[in-house]
């Protein structure tokens, strides 16, 4: 009993170092975006000062200005959530209802398209962009970001179909619906949540994504991990300024975690606690 | 209602070919309540599953009410089925789940108001129609699974092992229930269990099937009296049919600790006959006896008391016989008994083959010989 108590009283100990550990760079990036460039250099660390919002005056003003930015990053996010998911529902369907004997080579194929280091296919991808004129254009984005999360979205919509029994399915279809009824009358309602909590993963994946944003836009398509790159410069103090431009930068992505979490938590071990 | 013939179906898995229904043939009458019986992996769901579209047959033709309906799509067969698991629509409410159907047919509000009410009367669920499936327990369920196949008065009702998750007595209530639903609405029906007391207890006929063979296809009654082999002869009835081998010697069936007399028709039959048979007997045909004529001895291994009647297993030379004996007949373990068995009660197969031996009729042969 005793023993027990302890052993939970030191896991929670535990827990409480990791998630400081894990979130103390956050704090460190916020205390670092309201000083000002001098004590964001300081050698030795200061939690007191007086703060500024000279860094965020700055930032916001920054390249074509910080709305800019973050317009092309909701926009991009958005879009490939929403292009992924059109694909992927359809695939995920007929995986899910239809399978064959390739269905498993399949799923297992999509996935390790994702261990391919993505610097591994740069030279081929930016050439391909140049020649059709994707280069720094929203929709090259769109497409890069769909590309990468799809077959993530796959997976995470086709194991959720699976939740489904199968006989719900057959009993649709010998009610009367067809393929695009059962979809959208049966099988799309009952996998909302996990709909839900799919989209929002693949919207903050693409809202988080910097390497292939950084090295296919520029100005026009330029997303937010471009604006905050763009801070960075070999001679200056740009630490506050930066910090600032990140805070900003991923203000709009934990607004919207915090607020869904519950749906997060709740998609994400669907299957796992039925 | 409609009749449903299924000619020569058959059903193979994959290109090795193995069979999981093969050369099924059934013709039923209109409005006839059709039981599938056999044990698990036997075909029984693979067939009705045929019936319904969800699978299609390789081989062979399934007629509903004259079409042949081997390559139309379950939703243009007008059947219904209701699901081992319900399969109710878990987001809709019990109306919302027995309108679906009406719904993609695209009839009339006040149509299928009408039809669901009639339905959720008929089955007593009224008072259910706006509640979710999660918030209905397992009898209202297979009520509402029932309501979603009749609201749309289908040609042909197919229902697999629908109450194999109700508890014992609610499943008794309902096997009536069901039985009672056919006489009124005469739909032909197919009902697939691996329960032999639900398939005789319901079924107008009987399919048993095993290793995706039809065994035999006939009513209750002369499934119990007449078993076709000795798989059927095993399979139906409880507890089931003993099973003694027996070597033969004018007209008399010798073995360990047994011997018992054929009636004159079997004898006819098995004076053309060498070697051995199996002799199968009911439990419930075997009774205490002074050891006369016929007679099964042995020790008694294990007394079960049910009230009504006494079930005791009887150790015969090598094997165990069960007997049914009357409830008010105290029997101890350890206790030797003689059994006896009427001579036509007794059931003859073929060592090789496990068919019946049937009996040859004594006027018949009578006739032959003069």
């Amino acid at each position: 009993m005793t023993s027990s108590r302890f052993s939970n009283f030191a896991f929670g100990v535990l827990a409480w170092g990791v998630a400081l550990l894990i979130f103390f760079p956050i704090l460190w990036l916020l205390l670092t975006a309201f000083k000002t460039e001098q004590q964001a250099f300081s050698v030795d660390p200061t939690f007191w000062f007086t703060p500024t919002l000279e860094s965020f005056r700055t930032a916001l003003a920054q390249g074509n200005g910080y709305w800019h930015y973050a317009w092309n990053s909701a926009l991009t996010a958005v879009a490939s959530t929403l292009v992924g998911l059109a694909l992927a529902v359809p695939a995920a369907y007929a995986m899910a209802f239809y399978p064959n004997k390739r269905t498993d080579f399949l799923l297992v194929w999509m996935v390790s398209t994702k261990f391919i280091p993505a610097v591994g296919v740069l030279i081929p991808m930016f050439l391909v962009y140049k020649t059709v004129g994707l280069l720094d254009h929203p929709l090259g984005l769109t497409l890069l970001f769909t590309a990468m999360n799809l077959p993530i979205i796959i997976w995470m919509v086709y194991s959720y179909f699976r939740d489904i029994p199968k006989d719900i399915v057959e009993a649709a279809d010998i009610d009367g619906a067809s393929i695009l009824q059962t979809l959208f009358k049966v099988v799309l309602p009952l996998a909302l949540p996990g709909l839900a909590s799919t989209g929002l993963l693949a919207l903050i994946l693409a809202w988080n994504e910097s390497f292939w944003s950084i090295t296919m836009s520029d100005h026009r398509a330029a997303t937010l991990a471009v604006y905050i790159a763009s801070f960075k410069s070999a001679e200056g103090l740009f630490w506050a300024k930066m910090s600032a431009a990140s805070v900003l930068a991923i203000a709009p992505i934990i607004v919207l975690g915090w607020f869904t979490q519950r749906q997060m938590v709740r998609g994400l071990t669907f299957g796992a606690v039925k | 209602m409609a009749i449903v013939e299924l000619k020569n179906v058959a059903k193979r898995y994959g290109s090795s070919g193995s069979n999981a229904v093969e050369n099924f043939n059934l013709t039923t009458r209109d409005g006839e309540f059709v039981v599938l019986v056999g044990p698990s992996g036997c075909g029984k769901s693979t067939t009705m599953r045929m019936i319904a579209g969800l699978e299609r047959n390789t081989d062979g033709e399934i007629l509903i009410g004259g079409r042949d309906v081997s390559q139309v799509p379950p939703k243009e067969r007008d059947i219904a089925m209701v699901f081992q698991s319900y399969a109710l629509y878990p987001h809709m409410t019990v109306a919302e789940n027995m309108a679906f159907s009406l719904k993609l047919k695209k009839r009339s509000a006040t149509e299928i108001k009408a039809q669901v009410d009639d339905a959720a009367r008929t089955l007593g669920i009224e008072q259910l129609l706006e509640r979710k499936p999660r918030e209905l327990s397992g009898g209202q369920r297979q009520r509402v699974a029932l309501g979603r196949a009749i609201v749309r008065s289908p040609q042909v009702f197919l229902m697999d092992e629908p109450l194999s998750n109700l508890d014992a007595k609610l499943r008794v209530d309902m096997r009536a229930e069901i039985v009672k639903l056919h006489k009124r609405l005469k739909v032909t029906t197919f009902y697939v269990t691996h329960d032999q007391v639900e398939a005789m207890t319901m079924g107008e006929r009987i399919v048993v099937m095993k290793d995706g063979q039809i065994q035999q296809i006939d009513t209750p009654i002369n499934l119990y009296e007449h078993p076709a082999n000795r798989f059927v002869a095993g399979f139906i009835g409880n507890p089931s049919m003993n099973f003694l081998r027996a070597s033969h010697v004018d007209g008399v069936l010798e073995g360990e600790g047994f011997r018992l007399t054929l009636d004159p028709a079997h004898a006819k039959t098995m004076a053309a006959r060498a070697g051995d048979v199996w002799v199968g007997v009911r439990p419930e045909h075997l009774e205490d006896t002074d050891g006369e004529g016929n007679a099964i001895a042995g020790e008694v291994e294990v007394v079960e008391t049910l009230g009504s009647v006494t079930v005791v297993q009887l150790r015969v030379g090598e094997r165990f016989v069960t007997a049914q004996l009357s409830g008010h007949r105290r029997i101890e373990v350890g206790e030797r008994l003689t059994l006896g068995c009427a001579s036509d009660k007794l059931h003859l197969f073929d060592v090789e083959s496990d068919e019946v031996i049937a009996r040859n009729s004594v006027s018949a042969l009578n006739a032959v010989a003069t």
